[in-house]
């Protein structure tokens, strides 16, 4: 009975913004006001559902269709995918509304046409990045991270510079790539077990050549979409091109899709505990802490400096997987990392907002033409601020939490060179984002304007997000008790979920 | 037996030729063909997972799983190659050029 409900919701959620998305694409601004401003406000109403319904009945499993695996497609919903949806409508619901004050500025100078495809692009990313926190398929996997791909290419290439055409252009190649290493891995798994349900796959699991060959397919993919160091190379360039809505949507968003399901293989399916793989994937990740820091610290523009600190924050993600292998933490390092995931989202969103409202206010992107900027738009600049407690990993904010527990698992777990790390971040990114406070600050030039020009559209998503990534220390255990409402057993789940 | 290790050896083949080719050559287009080629190794491996039991007999039951992903993994890569084709015409008109630059990093 009750996994019905849940499928209605879940259904809506990715089938309404596909709908929207052609909607949006066939009437153009005719229904901007729809798209703006109702459709968020129906896609927070499908979530508040399904969170509800996921409170109240426990975890559940829903089979499109009516048809079950071998020949369905599986719907897993529990605490990390209800938590997802959360942030990514959040997220995007905000990003909608600051899009559309932010394009139709550009718009009244240019008349580009560059803004009137963002709609489209925007809700296909949103179906295909609920479809893929839902999706418990190994193949339907592979095709909403399709679906992410080529809505990416989109927004990267949206601007129509010869930058951002090549950015789109690396980012397309590599994407397929991955894609391809992820399709090889789903033959393999297919022909090793004959289901693609990941729950099936779990329960049958035997440690053999073609599982293991299967897992490095899967994840090596994965791993490049989710631009860990070394294959970070393509990320700035592509975040940076992107217009400022859609950067925040692909740095907040889309990196934190393909790691959501590196989580989902290494602990749900796979459940690998070897120690070198996990030592390795750590490694990297420690590199991608520094790696992407130095580079942040070296930056000339702000846009820039916030791709690069994705670079280095995505680094503490893979942090979890060296603590997984001692049983006694992996529970803290895994709701440790998805804290610092969930903040991480919002604050980069919020950070990226206020980039691109910084950016609008006539001097452009560059850190040295930014002086005084504080004093113009104080609030985008509090925006800055408030996200950028987060990623420093201070109190109070969710970050902070996120990066305490995987403190606490680091150290319990004996492995203190991973804490040095985490505090070493925490350094560097102090350092690379008071170069922008810095300057932002400063006192201006004079004769320079510098009274102070509010834009609520454009600033107060930006707030609102870096405050939200704040609060998320405050409702931590809320989360956790969120977060802990996973399927114990898929098989007992599956046979209530038949309808 | 032997031809369905066949496929499977000719699939995984091209799997790695297309892999090589798509490192070894900078021209755009010749990346995307080399994508193709790797997803034709990858659907014909899934072929050949279709008919397991062909030792048996020739008329073997053929699962149909196999083949409806090649199906949905064919309308991926058109779609993919349409885009990425379109992306290169827009990058040659405003550029001139068929590779990426060498610097990624800005």
């Amino acid at each position: 009975m009750n996994s019905i409900s849940v499928g209605v919701w879940a259904v809506l959620l990715v089938s309404m913004p596909l709908a929207l998305a052609l909607i949006a694409y066939v009437f153009g601004r005719r229904v901007r006001p729809l798209l703006v401003w109702i459709a968020p406000a129906a896609m927070v109403a499908c979530v508040v559902g399904i969170v509800d319904a996921l409170m109240t009945h426990g975890p559940s499993v829903y089979q499109v269709g009516g048809w079950a695996p071998p020949l369905g497609i599986t719907w897993r919903i529990d605490g990390l995918c209800v938590a997802m949806l959360s942030v990514t409508t959040l997220t995007i619901g905000l990003v909608c509304v600051y899009a559309a004050k932010y394009f139709s500025d550009a718009e009244d100078e240019s008349g580009s046409v560059g803004s009137d495809l963002f709609w489209p692009l925007v809700f296909f990313l949103w179906s295909a990045l609920n479809a893929l926190f839902l999706s418990a398929d190994v193949f339907n996997v592979y095709v909403t991270l399709e679906l992410l791909t080529l809505a990416s290419v989109g927004f990267i290439a949206l601007s129509g510079t010869p930058q951002a055409l090549a950015a789109a252009l690396r980012y397309l190649v590599l994407g397929l790539l991955a894609s391809l290493l992820y399709l090889m891995g789903v033959a393999l798994l297919y022909g090793t077990y004959g289901t693609l349900d990941m729950g099936t796959i779990a329960d049958q699991l035997t440690p053999n050549l073609p599982t293991w060959t299967a897992a490095g397919l899967l994840l090596a993919g994965l791993i490049i979409k989710t631009a860990l160091f070394p294959l970070h190379f393509w990320l700035p360039p592509a975040h940076g091109a992107a217009p400022a809505p859609a950067s925040a949507l692909l740095s907040a968003l889309v990196v934190k899709a393909s790691f959501y399901l590196v989580l989902r293989y290494w602990f749900d399916v796979f459940d690998v505990s070897t120690v070198v793989a996990g030592q390795l994937l750590g490694s990297l990740g420690a590199g991608a802490i520094v790696w992407g820091s130095v580079l942040a610290l070296r930056a000339e523009r702000l846009k820039n400096l916030i791709a690069y600190s994705t670079v280095a924050q995505l680094g503490y993600l893979f942090l979890v997987f060296p603590m997984s292998s001692s049983p006694d933490v992996a529970k803290t390092a895994w709701l440790g990392v998805v804290l610092f995931a969930l903040s991480h989202s919002l604050a980069k969103a919020s950070m990226f907002l206020a980039a691109g409202r910084i950016a609008q206010l006539g001097n452009g992107d560059r850190l040295d033409a930014m002086t005084g900027v504080g004093r113009q738009a104080p609030l985008a600049v509090t925006a800055t601020a408030l996200a950028g407690v987060s990623l420093m990993g201070l109190p109070p904010s969710g970050g902070f939490a996120g990066k305490w527990m995987l403190l606490v698992a680091g150290v319990k777990s004996g492995q203190w060179w991973w804490a040095l790390v985490i505090v070493l971040g925490g350094l560097l990114t102090a350092a690379y984002l008071f170069r922008f406070w810095r300057v932002a600050i400063a006192a201006s030039d004079s004769g320079t304007d510098s009274a102070v020009r509010t834009n609520w559209q454009l600033e107060l998503p930006a707030v609102a997000l870096g405050a939200a990534a704040m609060l998320l220390l405050f409702f931590t255990p809320q989360i956790v008790e969120l977060l802990e409402l996973q399927a114990a057993d898929s098989s007992n789940t599956l046979a209530e979920a038949i309808p | 037996m032997t031809t369905i290790a066949l496929y499977t050896l000719a699939g995984i083949g091209l799997f790695v030729v297309g892999t090589l080719a798509l490192f070894a050559t900078p021209h755009l287009l010749r990346k995307i063909l080399a994508l193709n080629i790797m997803s034709s190794g990858v659907f014909l491996i899934l072929v050949s997972i279709a008919r397991k039991d062909s030792s048996a007999a020739q008329t073997a039951e053929i699962d149909p799983i196999p083949l409806a992903l090649v199906l949905t993994g064919l309308v991926v890569a058109v779609s993919a190659t349409a885009m990425a084709l379109a992306l290169i015409c827009r990058y040659h008109a405003a550029t001139g050029r068929v590779t990426l630059p060498e610097d990624s990093s800005s």
